[in-house]
C-alpha cells in the first residue's frame, strides 16, 4: 500500500528531532563548555572550543581537589557487588518458588513481592541504626547490602515468573540422571538469561545514581561514590564554572557512552521486564 | 510412597535472600515504624506514646506548617509529573511506534537524561537557569520573550514548577518506553482495519490504541506516584536540604531529611523523623493499594 502521509510523517519527524534537541541540549552545553576558557564559556557559550579557547583547566582543579577516580571505583564496586548479590539470591529463591509447592510457598512469595512498591528509603532511620550496630557506617558493604535488598522483591517477582515457563521435562531429566537440586538450579540458569538481563538493566540505573544512601550510610571520603562525591564537589565549587562543568561532564560522558553502547539491550531488558 | 525426608534444599534456596530482604528492608521499616509510636522524656528515658508524634506533627504549631507545606508542594509536584510527563511521554510513545524512519535513534536520544543521575542533571539545569551564565536569557530573548526572564530557582513562585519541570524533563524516558512497549504489542490488524474503514489518527488513538494501553496507563500512574511522593535528590542537590528559597520547594522527603538529621541550630529528632517516614509509607500505601483494588478491578471487565 502506498498510501504514504508526507506532510505527517514529517511532522512527526519534526516534533521527534525537536523534543531530541530539547533532550541532549543541556548535556551538550556543558560538555561543551567544559574544554573552554572562562572567559568563552560567558561570551560564546554555544561556540566550539578552539586552539585559542581550549583549556583543561577545569580538570586540573577537579584532580587537585577531588579523587574521581576513587569515587567511580567506589561506585564500580557498590553497583556490581550489589547487582551479583541480587541475582544470586533472587534466582535461588526464585527457583524455590518456582520449582517446589511446600507449604508457605505463596505466603513467602507475597513476603518478598510487598517490597516491590514500598522503597526501602522510609526505613532509613532504622537503616542507620541497623547500620551502626553492624559498624557496617562508612564502608561500601552496607550499600551492597542495602541494593541487594531493595532489588530483591522486583527481582525474584521477574525470575520466578520467568521459570515456572521452562519445560519440566529438562529438569525431570537430569534428576533421572541424578543431578542434585542445587545442580539443577545451576543448569537452569543459562535458560533464563534474557530475565536476568532484564533485571540488570531496571537495577542498574538507580543503584549507580542514588544520592540518598551513600550521603546517609557511607558519606566518609573513602566510600564516597561518584554522584555523592560530583555533589559535593558541585556544592563546593558552585562558582568556578571551569571545575564545575569539568565534574559535570567526567560524571555524565562515560554513562552517556556506555548507554549508548548497550542502549539496545538496556531498552529492550527494561520494557520487557517492566511490561511483565 | 514414603515420606521424603525434610525437604532442606528449599530453605538453603529461600534463607538468603528472605534473611537478606527482612534484615535490611523489613526489620528497619518495621523498627522505623515503631520508634514512631515512641519518643524521649525529658529524663531521656525512651517511652511509647502511641499516636502522639503522628498527632503532633498534623496539628502542632511548630510542626504543622512545615509539614502540610511540604505535602502540599509534593501534590503539586506529583500534578506536573500526572499531567505533563505522562501525556507527553505517551505522545511520544505513539509518535515511535507510527514506523518511521530511525525511530530507534530517537528513543535512544531522547531516554539519554533518565540514566543520567539527578545530582548531575539537576546540576546542569541550575547552571543553565543561572542568571549569572545567561542561557536562559539568551534562549528567551531569541523567542522575544526576553523580558519574562527571571531567576527561575530563586523565586519563591517559580523554583518548585521549575524543578518539577527539570523532573519531568529527565524522567519522561520511563513513560514513554512503557507505553511504547505497550503500543508495538497491538496488533497491526486491528489498526490497519481502522485505517480502511476511513479513520483518521486522531480517532485510531482514542478508539483503539488508548483503550488497549489503559492497563500500561496504570502502571506508570502508580510509579510516577511511588517515585515522586519518595523523591529527593533533585531538591537536595539543586536547592539544598532546606529546599529554598523559604521552602518554597520542600517536598516530603526533603523535610524527612531535615527532620531525621536537623539542620542548622535545629538538631536531628529521630522518632519525629520515623513519624514522617510513617506519613510517607501512608501515602505510598494508600496510592498502591487504590491501583491495585479500583483500577485493576476496574480494569478486568475490559481486558482484552
Amino acid at each position: 500500500m502506498s498510501r504514504t502521509n508526507w506532510p505527517g510523517v514529517l511532522g512527526v519527524h519534526l516534533a521527534l528531532i525537536a523534543y531530541s534537541l530539547l533532550a541532549l541540549f543541556p548535556v551538550l552545553l556543558v560538555v561543551l563548555n567544559a574544554f573552554k576558557d572562562r572567559l568563552t564559556i560567558f561570551s560564546a557559550p554555544y561556540a566550539l572550543p578552539n586552539a585559542q579557547t581550549f583549556t583543561l583547566e577545569g580538570f586540573r582543579t577537579l584532580q587537585s581537589t577531588a579523587n574521581f577516580p576513587a569515587y567511580f571505583l567506589n561506585s564500580f564496586i557498590v553497583t556490581v557487588g550489589a547487582l551479583a548479590l541480587m541475582i544470586l539470591l533472587s534466582s535461588m529463591a526464585a527457583f524455590a518458588l518456582a520449582e517446589y509447592s511446600f507449604r508457605f510457598n505463596n505466603l513467602i512469595g507475597l513476603y518478598l513481592s510487598i517490597g516491590i512498591m514500598v522503597p526501602i528509603r522510609l526505613g532509613t532511620v532504622g537503616i542507620l541504626q541497623l547500620a551502626k550496630d553492624l559498624e557496617l557506617v562508612n564502608t561500601l558493604w552496607i550499600l551492597i547490602l542495602v541494593y541487594t535488598a531493595q532489588g530483591i522483591p522486583l527481582a525474584v517477582f521477574v525470575l520466578s515468573s520467568f521459570m515456572r515457563q521452562l519445560p519440566r521435562d529438562l529438569k525431570d531429566a537430569a534428576r533421572i540422571d541424578g543431578a542434585s537440586e542445587y545442580r539443577i538450579y545451576w543448569l537452569t540458569l543459562p535458560l533464563i538469561r534474557p530475565a536476568i538481563g532484564s533485571v540488570l538493566a531496571i537495577s542498574m540505573i538507580p543503584i549507580w545514581n542514588d544520592l540518598w544512601f551513600p550521603l546517609i550510610l557511607a558519606p566518609g571520603e573513602a566510600t564516597k561514590t561518584v554522584v555523592l562525591g560530583a555533589s559535593v564537589f558541585l556544592g563546593q565549587f558552585v562558582n568556578d564554572y571551569n571545575a564545575v562543568l569539568a565534574a559535570l561532564t567526567l560524571a555524565i560522558v562515560p554513562a552517556v557512552l556506555l548507554y549508548f553502547i548497550f542502549s539496545q539491550q538496556l531498552i529492550r531488558g527494561i520494557t520487557s521486564g517492566a511490561v511483565k | 510412597m514414603k515420606r521424603r525426608s525434610f525437604p532442606w534444599h528449599i530453605v538453603v534456596f529461600l534463607a538468603p535472600a528472605v534473611f537478606v530482604y527482612t534484615l535490611f528492608m523489613v526489620y528497619p521499616l518495621v523498627g522505623s515504624l515503631a520508634l514512631s509510636l515512641q519518643n524521649k522524656t525529658q529524663s531521656g528515658a525512651e517511652v511509647f506514646v502511641g499516636l502522639q508524634n503522628y498527632l503532633t506533627l498534623f496539628t502542632s504549631k511548630n510542626w504543622a506548617q512545615p509539614f502540610w507545606n511540604a505535602f502540599w508542594n509534593n501534590v503539586e509536584f506529583f500534578a506536573y509529573h500526572m499531567l505533563i510527563q505522562n501525556p507527553v511521554g505517551l505522545f511520544l510513545a505513539v509518535l515511535l511506534a507510527s514506523r518511521i524512519h530511525g525511530a530507534w535513534l530517537y528513543r535512544t536520544i531522547i531516554f539519554t537524561p533518565t540514566i543520567l543521575s539527578v545530582v548531575i542533571i539537576g546540576f546542569a539545569w541550575k547552571l543553565i537557569l543561572n542568571p549569572a551564565w545567561g542561557i536562559s536569557q539568551g534562549i528567551l530573548d531569541l523567542l522575544g520573550l526576553g523580558h519574562l526572564n527571571q531567576p527561575w530557582l530563586g523565586l519563591e513562585s517559580t523554583a518548585l514548577p521549575t524543578l518539577s519541570l527539570i523532573s519531568v524533563w529527565q524522567n519522561i524516558g520511563i513513560p514513554m518506553m512503557l507505553f511504547l512497549a505497550a503500543l508495538i504489542r497491538i496488533p497491526d490488524e486491528l489498526i490497519e482495519a481502522a485505517r480502511v474503514d476511513g479513520a483518521g489518527a486522531w480517532t485510531v488513538f482514542w478508539r483503539i490504541q488508548f483503550p488497549l494501553i489503559l492497563p500500561t496507563a496504570g502502571i506508570v500512574a502508580v510509579l510516577t506516584f511511588v517515585g515522586n511522593f519518595n523523591a529527593f535528590d533533585l531538591i537536595y542537590a539543586t536547592q539544598g536540604a532546606l529546599a529554598g528559597p523559604n521552602f518554597a520547594s520542600d517536598i516530603l522527603g526533603t523535610f524527612f531529611f531535615r527532620t531525621f538529621f536537623g539542620y542548622q541550630l535545629q538538631p536531628g529528632d529521630p522518632y519525629m523523623g520515623a513519624t514522617v517516614a510513617g506519613v510517607m509509607l501512608l501515602i505510598i500505601l494508600s496510592g498502591v493499594l487504590l491501583y491495585l483494588f479500583a483500577w485493576q478491578r476496574r480494569l478486568q471487565n475490559i481486558q482484552f
